[in-house]
């Protein structure tokens, strides 16, 4: 058992200011995952009739990219290629302090003590991060066919959770990661072809509107990402932008048309 | 960013390359393979106003990059971090907008020792190497150097590496090729302009 010490970001709402509170977490099993600990410390708060502290969470089991704290300046804590669901106890010691806050973003603001709003990554996918297919009957199988190599980095770049950890730990609040990871996804599969220059340009330009900062390549984004997207999706996604920008033309029909 | 910087690297071999014909010393005539040099560079006349003017536009166009970059960073993180832990990123990275503007005072410095002579403890137009003798043989004015050339290498080694990866000039295959071209490429230019104060200072270079 452990005892350990809680800096935790407490902030009532939106609008108001927010502080970090001290927690003393006393009998931490190193078993515990960090959330199951601090749910033990939300019943203490909560027997006390005190506010129980909010953070987000929902599968915990590290797919569906709803939890997500800075724990001790790490996205998602010390352990590498993790959600912060995933995170046990047992990679404290006992008489650690941990400062626990959330994402800080202006792109991600707190809706309250842990919780942010990443709607921002919302609207960055409906500008471009699908493909549009006619529905009917399923193809047949391999019909279309892909090369082996493009569907592992596909996939690769499709374990992208959207949890928020790249812009969290980037100096610049930058999102090239995860939108980038999405370009690239669709990008390197047949399905993505037609719509690749406007996903690209649309994206990029929701991405930048949003309020995330730039890239400087410092590459914190991949060692934070819990599934260990690599920073050559963000080199894919100016490559694209860069040819899109050149080439891309507006839709428009001469002739044939109506 | 990427591009100006690309064309700030190409100035910065080129630059070296002429330094170094300080260690050919003197031709037959007497006269020295540096001052040659720099009268060869003269002798394009009007081209080199040009090529001066090219490069003022260079560095200035990546000092606005640098900080239009800076400020939309600083409004995306309003709030900061009450602890932050560095995991992913280097030396290099981080200390881009330290390394920078100490290059920026050292193409001043540099401009004012021994283009204009201004600060020059003895300069005299077209004595290339008796100006750098001049001014090297002064240990303070060498070790600003020498610093300066440092931040230079931080900045080309991040920088290098940067800008394949801002341009999308990479391929999984050849990414620690560029990693490794960084690093080279740094190493040469740093380890061979430090040289040259070094060499006047231990005296190897000498009258």
């Amino acid at each position: 058992m452990m005892n350990l010490v809680l800096y935790v970001w407490r902030q009532k709402n939106a609008q108001s200011q927010g502080q970090m509170v001290r927690y003393d977490a006393k009998n931490v099993s190193p078993d515990m995952s960090f959330l199951e600990m601090l749910d033990v410390i939300n019943e203490e708060l909560i027997s006390k009739g005190q506010d129980p502290i909010a953070f987000d969470h929902d599968c915990r089991e590290g797919i569906c990219g709803s939890c997500g704290l800075m724990i001790n300046g790490q996205a998602h804590g010390p352990k590498k290629a993790t959600t912060t669901c995933q995170l046990h106890m047992r990679s404290f010691k006992d008489g650690d302090s941990i400062y626990i806050e959330p994402w800080r973003a202006k792109a991600f603001p707190v809706i309250k003590d842990l919780v942010v709003d990443r709607s921002s990554f919302d609207r960055i996918i409906q500008a471009g991060g699908y493909v549009s297919v006619s529905t009917g009957n399923a193809p047949d199988a391999n019909s279309t066919p892909v090369p082996k190599t493009n569907a592992d980095k596909a996939m690769d770049a499709a374990s992208c959770i959207g949890c928020g950890a790249c812009v969290a730990s980037c100096p610049n609040s930058s999102a090239m990661l995860f939108t980038s990871a999405k370009i690239g996804h669709l990008g390197l599969l047949p399905q993505g072809q037609p719509e690749r220059k406007e996903r690209v340009l649309n994206m990029v330009t929701t991405m930048d509107k949003e309020g995330f900062g730039s890239c400087t390549n410092h590459r914190e984004c991949e060692a934070a990402c819990p599934k260990e997207i690599t920073v050559d999706f963000i080199a894919r996604m100016n490559r694209d932008y860069l040819w899109a920008s050149l080439t891309y033309q507006k839709p428009s029909a001469r002739g044939g048309g109506e | 960013m990427a591009i100006t910087g690309l064309m700030g690297f190409g100035f910065v071999i080129m630059h070296m390359l002429g330094n170094l014909q300080i260690y050919l010393g003197q031709n037959v005539e007497g006269i020295y393979a540096l001052d040659q040099y720099a009268k060869n560079l003269r002798a394009f006349g009007p081209m080199l106003y040009v090529a001066r003017f090219g490069l003022l536009t260079i560095v200035l166009l990546h000092i606005v990059a640098a900080f239009q970059l800076t400020k939309i960073s600083h409004q995306g993180r309003p709030v900061k971090y009450y602890k932050t832990v560095a995991t992913g990123s280097d030396y290099a990275s981080r200390t881009m907008r330290v390394s920078g503007p100490i290059v920026l005072l050292f193409i001043i410095y540099h401009l004012l020792d021994f283009t204009f002579g201004n600060v020059n403890p003895n300069f005299h137009e077209g004595q290339v190497y008796a100006n750098v003798l001049a001014s090297f043989s002064n240990p303070l004015i060498s070790l600003f150097y020498i610093v300066a050339m440092l931040s230079l290498g931080l900045h080309m080694y991040h920088g290098l590496w940067s800008l394949f990866q801002s341009l999308g000039a990479n391929n999984t295959k050849y990414n620690d090729l560029i990693r490794k071209f960084a690093l080279l490429a740094t190493l040469v230019v740093v380890i061979g302009n430090i040289s040259i104060p070094i060499s006047v200072l231990i005296g190897v270079i000498k009258k």
